[in-house]
């Protein structure tokens, strides 16, 4: 493994971590545009122009993008979440070259009217399908209300609304904000050399517009709310919950991950041993996900509906067990190897590496390779727990419901 | 392209062991098929597997329940237990070093589940909890409901089990079902990873070695027509599921009918995407697959879109599957020829990927399929194999099942 970093002069980022004995090369640029980017009359924006690039450029047509990936068997999409629109590809080495220059020349995306039209209704078909998933109805609705006021509040795929109304102009003008050399970093992992790998981000992306676009990290404040969403039709009661955990920049963000494998994975957590081995529930997780300027804890809790009080009570009990009197060194000796094997069996296709180097130098300008990774993560102390509990304690501030109930019952 | 070792031998008990050595990995997987999955599930009990499948993981061996679960993650152990049509699957992952521990703790599981009698109404809890989630995603339901009714009872059974059976599941059946079932006949373990059949071979000797028995039951197999059928759900999209005739992974015509799913849907520039979503903006997700069992194989296509254009959207489907016969361009085929090099040279970048078809290939032909062999037949594809096939085998027979609002015509 060889890591390699550079500049360019219009300030987009290289970076890359090169291995020749990977059988294939994934390659991703990593867009400082997400929903939090957006102001209000644009919700949806990020995610809909992440569609847009694919309808292509002068020189490529939207049938050319699809059939070009394809002729070189490209494994290749893009993704659009709070803070950042990832376009990335997974290629044999050969085909790299061809690839990459349709890869970097869809970021700048010709807009035509009429695609434009015809991927609107996609993404209302989007929209429409993630409204028949209650999971996706509650995190919306919990994020929304736990950064309400800011901008980690707003919709990654925007409402039917928001989205029908929005034109290409203003989708122009978020592009000429947001795709500047100085906010995209471009990440490649597996089996390429460096010299081709600056050679073709010379070519075909050196005459990006230059330019940063800044974003306001402010602190957000938190009020306890609960809301439910009724569908009647549901069966089981969806609960999602959120709470203040350590940002992407805090140092005790792997104590985070740790303290919630420990507390709420899917399998072997204390979460799994009080509700879901005995039956009472579905799944009940607690998971960390992490922002710039803000992480939350998020709860899940999937079950009947008339045993729902019951379950959040026994969650609530069960966290304040956990910060009161901490994790024993047991249960950290074996999430430390569960997060470890994750780490390494991830790290073993270049895919899997992607997202690590590529997510880690747009948000921190930080390269860790897997051995930096498992260092820390075999670091962390009981006593890094306790002071991460003291500042930051499991809670459920923020509680989202979506199915039958229209309260939680008495 | 460097070509992977493969090395089997078969165990005196019947069990087929499978070791594919990936130098470049450190990781090594296994997935253990034994022939006990949910066809077997007795008469108005389907869930039986299921249900097996979780209770087999609540202590084994000289562990109870926690302390395996414990173990697992001390030794970063991700494994995994569940119920397929033919098979109980049992699946791990873990560092190559950890593989010999992985296998005895799985041998345990496998052979020597406690199946605590106190643990059982929790089981089938889980059980009943994973069906009605199913019953709160229509995406899922969809498919589960298509495959009910386009293979023959009890192919085409839910693996996860019905809600109307539940209540007929017992502790007796279910010990009856490990009794009778789960038996080193038959079974395929198959190992990939940073290791080899040389030095993997003894400790499934050790655990393994010394099993016996073998599940000689034979399955009834009903009849199947092609049916239409609408399951009313309030949702904002309507769920369709369209399934029609496609041939066995055995069949010398596999991978020509491989070929003619991936023109209707390998990749974004294949047809059912190009036509439904980019050209009339209908759908999010569509989608075509080739689904095979043993002696049979189904084509199964998904649609999701907003009620008021459901209609149209089934209409579109069915011509874009009826107008495979009329022609398919060279172009679509060295497209889908393309993409099949790419994923075969990277599945050997992942050990449980690897695993998985090992184990799997030797259910349905007997033998080792070596990533070669699968590119040499799908480089000797030409336009009119394909097309030989596709009219021998023509999109008819739709057996079309929908949910939503309102049936569709």
């Amino acid at each position: 493994m060889q890591f390699h970093h550079t500049t360019l002069p219009n300030g987009l980022e290289v970076v890359a971590e090169l291995n020749n004995d990977a059988y294939s090369v994934a390659f991703g640029f990593y867009v400082k545009a997400g929903a939090r980017d957006e102001s209000g009359d644009v919700s949806g924006v990020s995610h809909f122009l992440e569609h847009m690039a694919f309808k292509g450029t002068e020189r490529f047509s939207a049938e050319d993008v699809n059939r070009i990936f394809d002729e070189y068997g490209a494994d290749y999409n893009a993704m659009t979440g709070e803070e950042s629109t990832v376009f990335y590809s997974s290629v044999l080495p050969e085909y790299l070259p061809q690839t990459f220059e349709l890869q970097a020349s869809i970021l700048f995306p010709t807009l035509r009217q009429d695609d434009f039209d015809m991927e609107k209704k996609v993404i209302l078909e989007e929209i429409g399908m993630y409204e028949d998933q209650p999971s996706s109805v509650a995190y919306d609705k919990a994020m929304q209300l736990h950064f309400s006021g800011h901008d980690l509040g707003q919709s990654i795929l925007g409402t039917v609304a928001s989205v029908s109304g929005l034109t290409s102009e203003q989708m122009r003008s978020y592009h000429q904000d947001h795709y500047r050399a100085g906010n995209i970093v471009l990440a490649v992992a597996g089996n390429t050399d460096w010299k081709t790998v600056l050679e073709l981000a010379e070519k075909h992306c050196g005459h990006w517009p230059a330019g940063v676009s800044p974003r306001s990290t402010a602190a957000a404040t938190h009020a306890a709310q609960t809301e439910f969403v009724v569908k009647d039709q549901c069966q089981q009661e969806q609960i999602i919950q959120l709470a203040s955990a350590p940002s992407c920049t805090d140092p005790r963000r792997f104590a985070a991950e740790l303290l919630t494998v420990i507390v709420g994975d899917d399998s072997n957590s204390r979460l799994y041993w009080e509700l879901v081995d005995p039956g009472l529930v579905e799944s009940a997780e607690c998971g960390y996900y992490e922002f710039e300027g803000a992480g939350t804890y998020l709860t899940f809790l999937n079950g009947d509906p008339e045993t729902t009080r019951e379950n959040l009570e026994t969650i609530n009990r069960l966290y304040e067990a956990v910060n009161a009197e901490g994790i024993t060194a047991d249960e950290l000796e074996q999430a430390k190897n569960k997060i470890a094997t994750r780490i390494v069996l991830r790290s073993e296709r270049p895919m899997g590496r992607l997202s690590s180097l590529g997510g880690n130098w747009l948000v921190r300008r930080e390269y860790r390779s897997v051995e930096d990774d498992l260092a820390t993560v075999r670091g962390v102390t009981l006593e890094d727990i306790r002071q991460l509990l003291k500042e930051f304690p499991l809670m459920q501030t923020t509680t989202v419901g979506v199915g039958p109930l229209d309260k939680l019952p008495a | 392209m460097s070509q992977h070792v493969v090395k089997h031998a078969t165990l005196s008990n019947g069990l087929t062991v499978l070791v594919e050595t990936m130098p470049a990995v450190q990781s090594a997987a296994f997935s253990l098929l034994v022939n006990a999955g949910s066809v077997y599930d007795p008469p108005h009990q389907n869930g039986t597997t299921t249900a097996l499948a979780d209770w087999t993981a609540r202590g084994a061996g000289n562990l109870n329940s926690r302390q395996l679960l414990a173990e697992l993650d001390r030794l970063g152990i991700q494994g995994n237990e569940s119920a397929g049509t033919q098979h109980m699957v049992f699946r791990a992952s873990c560092l190559a070093a950890n593989l010999p521990a992985a296998l005895r703790l799985y041998g345990d599981i496998v052979r020597k589940p406690h199946l605590p009698e106190e643990e059982f109404e929790a089981v089938l809890s889980g059980v009943e909890h994973g069906l009605l989630a199913i019953e709160d995603e229509p995406r899922q339901k969809v498919m589960v409901e298509l495959l009910r009714r386009c293979y023959p009872h009890p192919w085409g059974q839910p693996s996860e089990g019905t809600l109307e059976d539940l209540p007929n599941i017992t502790p007796e059946s279910v010990r009856n079902h490990f009794e009778r079932c789960v038996k080193p006949d038959k079974a395929i373990l198959g190992v990939a990873g940073n290791v080899t059949l040389e030095t993997v071979l003894p400790v499934v000797e050790s655990v393994f070695g010394d099993w016996t028995g073998s599940n000689d039951q034979t399955v009834p197999t009903g009849t199947v027509s092609p049916v239409r059928e609408h399951l009313d759900h309030e949702s904002t999209q309507t769920q369709i599921g369209v399934a029609y005739p496609g041939v066995a992974y055995a069949d010398p015509e596999y991978y020509a009918a491989w070929a003619a799913v991936n023109v209707l849907s390998g990749g974004m520039s294949s047809r059912l995407f190009t036509e439904i979503r980019e050209k009339r903006g209908l759908c999010y997700s569509v989608y075509a697959t080739l689904n095979t069992l043993k002696d049979r194989g189904q084509v199964l296509c998904y649609a999701g879109t907003t009620s008021e254009r459901a209609q149209e959207t089934l209409d579109v489907l069915r011509a874009e599957l009826v107008r495979l016969g009329e022609g398919i361009g060279q172009d679509e085929l060295d497209r889908c020829k393309a993409r099949a090099k790419s994923s075969l040279i990277m599945a050997q970048e992942s050990s449980g990927s690897r695993a998985s078809s090992l184990a799997r290939n030797w259910y349905h032909l007997g033998r080792v399929v070596t990533l070669n062999e699968v590119r040499s037949e799908i480089e000797a594809l030409t336009v009119q194999k394909v097309l030989d096939y596709v009219h021998k085998h023509p999109a008819q027979d739709f057996s079309i099942l929908t949910i939503g609002p309102a049936a569709l015509k």
